[in-house]
C-alpha cells in the first residue's frame, strides 16, 4: 500500500504493508532509531512517538493508519530545537541511566508540557505512566520533567 | 608524594547522558552489519523428556528465507556452555530439561522469517515425569532432573553451639519464608551479532554484563581459540544480573548460525521469548530461628534456605553460598548454624539477579527480626542496635569487621528520615498506615567462592592533546560506572573530566578483568583504573618536576583547576602532556587489580568470605487498603554506608532503582508457572512498578571510608534491592497487624487475611 505522511516536517512516501507495525517502518524502513521496542505489546512505551501531536505507543500503530497524518519522533524534536530543555533536564537531574526508555520518557514529557507547562508532581507521575522504567526508580525523572517546565517557562 | 587534590563537583553529569537524551546511543537492534541474516530458537514444547526428532525439519529448512538450520549435532566445539559447572548444553541434544530450552536455530533473511520458521517446528518426543518445586525435588522419590540426587550445590555455617545458645536464650521465634521468581525486566531485551573474521575467528557484539564469560562459551562450544575471539559490548539496556550468564547462550547460538552461513547473525529475543527463557531470581523457601535475652540480645540463629536452581545450574552454587553467608543477617551472634542448598527442578533456569541469594534470605532474616522485636516487646530500631555488626564484631563466619562499618549510622539516620514511629494497627478507618524497618549487610564482590575472576584490568592512554581514553573490562549498563571510571581517571591524572573517554569493553583490548556483577565495577575496576591512571600521573610530575627544576615529590597535582603545581611554579595538565610528548616519554599504563585474602572453610563455614562489607538500613511507611487490600508505599528512606560516593547522582539512583526493584518484589511482581510452563510471559502479566506504583525513595549515603576502595569507595548496585522487601512486609504488618511471610504479598492475599481477621 502506499502511504503519505509527515515525518519530522517531512513529507515522506512510500510503499508499505499496511498492518506493518508503525515502529517497525520508523526503524527498518525510514532509519528513525530512536523508537526502541522494549515488548512490541504497547507495555512498556519505550517506542511513544507522537501522532497528530498525540503520544502513542508506536509497536501498536498499524502504518497504514499514520496516512495522510503526522508522525514525530526526538530526531524531529531535536533537530528543530523544541525538545532541548526536556533532554537538558533529564541530563541535569540524573534521570538517564540505561538510557534506553529515555526517548520514550522525553516525548510522554513533551506532550504533557505542551498542554500543561506547570504540572504538579501527581500530573508528572500520572502522564508518564505508560512509560516503564526498571533503572531509576522514577523519582529522577520527575524531577527532570518539573525542572524542564522551570527552563521551560524560563526561556519563553 | 603528595595526593592529587580532587575535584568536588555535586552537579556533574553522567559522562553517556548527553549521547542517550540525543537518541543516538547504538543499542544492540542499532547496530547493522551488510548482508547480516537474523536468528530464532526453536524451543522444548514439554518440561522435561526426550525429543526424539523435529519431524519437519527438511521443510524447515526449505521455508521461504531460511538460510540455515542448526542442531546439537551440528556444533563444532563442545556442546556445553560454560558457567560454573558444565552441565548447560548449547543446544538440548535429546533430554530437554525445562519448558523452553533451546533445542534448534535458524538462520534467515529477516526476523518474521526466521521466527515463523523457528514457531513450525513440530516434535516428536516421548515425555519424562517432571518435578518443579525445590522441597519436591529433595525428597528421595523424586524424578532426578540434576546434580547428585538434585542438589545444585550445598554450603554450610557452623559458628559456635546453637543448642547452647537457644537454652541461653529466654524468647525463641521462628518462621518459615516463600519467594517467588522475580524477573529482570531489563527494558532492552537480549540480543547479540555473531559476525564471522575472514582469518576463521568470530566477533560478537551484544547488550551484555560480562564479555569474558561470553568468550569463554564461544571458545567451549566453536573450538576456535581464544585468539580468534573478539567480544564487544554495545550500549546496554539494563542488566541487573539479566545479563551475567544469558548473553553466553545466545552468543554461541549466533556464533553457530554465523558460521555455518559465513554472514553476520542477529539474535534479538522478543519480550515473551525473554521471559519464557532467561535466568530469573530464585523462588526460595527460607526457615529461620532466632533466639534472645530478655535484654534483646541474639544468643542464637539457625537457618536452612533451599532455593529453586531451575534446570540447570548457571549461577545457582554462588547465589546459594552469597545466601548462607549473610543469612543471620548483619548481628553480632555467638551460634549460628546455617544450610543452604540449590535444588535442581524442571524449571527455567536461574542465574544472577541484583541481591544474588541475599534478597531472599535477608527477606526472611529481617521479618523474623520484627517478630522477635515485637515477642521482646521492645522497638525493632532498639532490638538491631543491641546486635547490629560494629567495628570488632564478629559475622556469622567469625570474620572481625575492621573498618569502614556505618551501619548503626544508616539505621539512626533511616529511622530519623521518616520519624520512625509503629502504628501498630491502630489506625481506624479502611485505609491504615503502618511502619517497617530493616538493616542488611553485603560482601563486595565475587567473595572467596568467586575468586578465581576477582580481578580487573584497565588501560589509560593519553593522547597528545590531553585527551585521554580507558579501556575498560567492566562494562556500563545503566549503572553509572563509566562515569566512575572517568571521574577516578580524571581525578588522578589532573584533568579535566571533559577530556577522557571511558570505551566501551572489547575483551581484544584488556585482559579478562571478571564479570560485571556482585556490586564490583567502582571497588575492583576502579582500582584497575586507579593503577594505570596513578603510573603515567607518575610519569607526568617527573615531566614537571624535572621542567621546574623540583623533585617528582615535590609536584602537587591540583584536579580542580588540572595544573602540577609546586613552590617554584606550575604547568597546566596540557602543558605537561606537551612536554612528555617532547620527550617521547611513556604516556599509556596498564592497570591491574585483584583482590586478595578471601576465605571460608567448606566444613564450617568460618572465615573471612569477603574483604569489604557495605552496609544498609531501609525505613518505609506503606498506608494499606483494608477493602481491595492495595498497599501504596507512602514513604521509604534507604539509608546505605558505600564508603564515598564517587559520582553522587549516580549513586542516589541505583538506591531510587534498586529500592523501586524491590517495592515490585515485594507487591506485585507474580510470575504464574504452571508444570513448568510461564503463563504471564508478558510486562501486562507481570507487572514492574510504573510511575504510580512507585514512591519518591530518599536517598541516604553515608560515608565510612574503606581503604581497598578507590578513594574509599565500596559497592552499592545491590544493596538497594535486599533488606527493602522486609522494610514494606514489616510495615504491612504494623498497619494490619497480619504477618505475611512471603513475596510478592499481593492484594488478595491481604483482603483474605483480612477478612478471615473480621469473622
Amino acid at each position: 500500500m502506499k502511504i503519505n505522511f509527515i515525518l519530522n516536517d517531512n513529507i515522506v512516501n512510500i510503499d508499505i504493508r499496511p498492518d506493518k507495525p508503525l515502529l517497525r517502518m520508523l526503524r527498518e524502513d525510514l532509519g528513525i532509531k530512536s523508537v526502541k521496542e522494549g515488548c512490541g505489546r504497547g507495555e512498556c512505551g519505550s517506542c511513544t512517538v507522537l501522532v497528530d501531536n498525540k503520544p502513542v505507543a508506536s509497536c501498536m500503530v498499524p502504518a497504514g493508519q499514520v496516512h495522510t497524518r503526522k508522525v514525530t519522533t526526538l530526531e524531529g524534536l531535536e533537530s528543530s530545537g523544541e525538545i532541548k530543555q526536556i533532554q537538558d533536564a533529564f541530563v541535569k537531574s540524573g534521570a538517564v541511566q540505561c538510557g534506553f526508555c529515555t526517548p520514550g520518557f522525553m516525548i510522554s514529557a513533551y506532550s504533557l508540557l505542551t498542554g500543561n507547562p506547570n504540572p504538579e508532581r501527581e500530573e508528572i507521575r500520572a502522564a508518564v505512566s505508560g512509560n516503564v522504567c526498571r533503572c531509576t526508580g522514577y523519582t529522577k525523572i520527575i524531577d527532570a520533567i518539573e525542572l524542564a517546565a522551570e527552563y521551560i517557562r524560563r526561556f519563553k | 608524594m603528595k595526593e592529587t587534590k580532587r575535584v568536588k563537583r555535586d552537579s556533574d553529569i553522567r559522562v553517556d547522558a548527553r549521547i542517550k537524551v540525543s537518541g543516538k546511543a547504538r543499542f544492540i537492534e542499532d547496530v547493522e552489519f551488510a548482508n547480516m541474516l537474523h536468528g530464532a530458537t526453536i524451543r522444548s514444547p514439554i518440561p522435561h523428556g526426550r525429543i526424539a526428532s523435529i519431524v519437519n525439519l527438511e521443510k524447515i529448512r526449505n521455508m521461504p528465507g531460511v538460510r540455515a538450520v542448526v542442531t546439537a549435532n551440528d556444533i563444532p566445539g563442545e556442546n556445553i556452555v560454560p558457567f560454573v559447572k558444565q552441565d548447560y548444553p548449547c543446544l538440548a541434544p535429546d533430554e530437554v530439561k525445562f519448558h523452553g530450552q533451546a533445542v534448534a536455530l535458524v538462520a534467515a533473511e529477516t526476523v518474521e522469517e526466521a521466527r515463523s520458521a523457528a514457531r513450525s517446528a513440530e516434535f516428536e518426543y516421548e515425555e519424562y515425569p517432571a518435578v518443579f518445586d525445590a522441597v519436591q525435588a529433595m525428597k528421595p522419590d523424586a524424578v532426578h532432573v540434576g546434580g547428585e540426587d538434585n542438589v545444585h550445590s550445598y554450603f554450610r555455617i557452623r559458628k559456635g553451639d546453637v543448642d547452647k545458645g537457644f537454652r541461653e536464650a529466654d524468647v525463641i521465634v521462628e518462621g518459615v519464608f516463600n519467594n517467588k521468581h522475580q524477573v529482570h525486566c531489563y527494558l532492552e531485551n537480549q540480543g547479540v551479532v555473531a559476525v564471522p573474521e575472514s582469518g576463521g575467528g568470530i566477533s560478537v557484539y551484544g547488550s551484555m554484563q560480562c564479555p569474558f564469560y561470553v568468550q569463554n562459551a564461544l571458545v567451549k562450544v566453536t573450538g576456535i581459540r581464544y585468539s580468534g575471539i573478539k567480544v564487544v559490548q554495545t550500549v546496554t539496556g539494563g542488566g541487573f544480573g539479566g545479563k551475567e550468564d544469558v548473553p553466553s547462550i545466545l552468543a554461541s547460538h549466533a556464533a553457530l548460525l554465523a558460521l555455518r552461513t559465513q554472514r553476520p547473525v542477529r539474535i534479538i529475543y522478543d519480550r515473551e521469548e525473554d521471559f519464557i527463557s532467561m535466568s530469573k531470581r530464585h523462588p526460595a523457601r527460607t526457615r529461620v530461628k532466632y533466639g534472645a535475652t530478655k535484654e534483646g540480645k541474639i544468643t542464637a540463629c539457625e537457618a536452612e534456605y533451599i532455593v529453586n536452581g531451575g534446570a540447570f545450574c548457571t549461577l545457582s552454587p554462588i547465589v546459594a553460598w552469597r545466601g548462607v553467608v549473610h543469612i543471620s543477617g548483619p548481628y553480632d551472634i555467638p551460634n549460628v548454624k546455617a544450610d543452604s542448598y540449590a535444588m535442581a527442578t524442571n524449571t527455567v533456569p536461574c542465574g544472577a539477579f541484583r541481591g544474588f541469594g541475599q534478597t531472599q534470605a535477608n527477606f526472611a532474616n529481617e521479618c523474623l527480626m520484627d517478630e522477635l522485636a515485637e515477642k521482646l516487646d521492645m522497638d525493632p530500631v532498639e532490638l538491631r542496635k543491641r546486635n547490629i555488626l560494629k567495628t570488632g564484631s564478629r559475622t556469622s563466619t567469625g570474620q572481625v569487621i575492621g573498618e569502614s562499618c556505618g551501619l548503626e549510622e544508616t539505621l539512626i539516620k533511616a529511622a530519623e528520615k521518616i520519624n520512625f514511629k509503629q502504628h501498630f494497627g491502630r489506625d481506624k478507618g479502611i485505609r491504615k498506615k503502618g511502619m517497617g524497618i530493616s538493616t542488611t549487610f553485603y560482601g563486595v564482590g565475587l567473595g572467596a567462592e568467586g575468586e578465581y575472576f576477582a580481578k580487573a584490568g584497565a588501560q589509560v592512554y593519553v593522547k597528545e592533546d590531553g585527551s585521554v581514553i580507558v579501556a575498560i573490562g567492566n562494562v556500563e549498563m545503566g549503572q553509572g560506572s563509566n562515569t566512575v571510571f572517568n571521574r577516578i581517571c580524571a581525578d588522578t591524572l589532573g584533568c579535566p573530566y571533559e577530556s577522557v573517554e571511558v570505551l566501551q569493553p572489547d575483551t581484544t583490548r584488556v585482559p579478562d578483568s571478571g564479570p560485571t556483577v556482585a556490586s564490583r565495577s567502582t571497588m575492583v575496576g576502579g582500582r584497575a583504573v586507579l593503577d594505570a591512571a596513578r603510573q603515567v600521573c607518575d610519569t607526568f610530575r617527573k615531566v614537571a618536576a624535572d621542567k621546574l627544576g623540583v623533585k617528582p615529590f615535590d609536584i602537587e597535582v591540583d584536579a580542580v583547576d588540572s595544573r602540577y603545581r609546586c613552590s617554584r611554579g606550575e604547568m597546566s595538565y596540557f602543558e605537561v602532556v606537551n612536554e612528555a610528548y617532547r620527550r617521547r616519554e611513556k604516556v599509556a599504563a596498564q592497570g591491574w587489580y585483584r583482590v586478595e585474602g578471601c576465605t571460608f572453610d567448606q566444613e564450617t563455614g568460618q572465615g573471612n568470605p569477603y574483604s569489604v562489607y557495605t552496609y544498609s538500613a531501609n525505613a518505609c511507611e506503606v498506608e494499606v487498603d483494608t477493602e481491595t487490600g492495595q498497599v501504596t508505599v507512602t514513604k521509604f528512606a534507604a539509608a546505605h554506608d558505600i564508603g564515598k560516593a564517587i559520582h553522587m547522582i549516580s549513586a542516589e539512583g541505583q538506591i531510587q532503582g534498586g529500592t523501586v526493584q524491590a517495592i515490585g518484589y515485594a507487591l506485585h511482581e507474580n510470575l504464574v508457572l504452571e508444570n513448568g510452563r510461564i503463563l504471564n510471559p508478558s510486562l501486562t502479566g507481570y507487572t514492574v512498578p510504573t510511575s504510580l506504583d512507585a514512591c519518591d525513595v530518599i536517598p541516604i549515603i553515608v560515608e565510612h571510608p574503606h581503604g581497598e576502595g578507590p578513594f574509599g569507595a565500596k559497592g552499592l548496585g545491590e544493596p538497594p534491592m535486599i533488606g527493602s522487601a522486609a522494610a514494606i512486609l514489616n510495615a504491612i504488618y504494623d498497619a494490619t497487624g497480619i504477618r505475611f511471610r512471603h513475596t510478592p504479598c499481593l492484594p488478595e492475599d491481604i483482603v483474605k487475611e483480612l477478612s478471615k481477621l473480621s469473622i
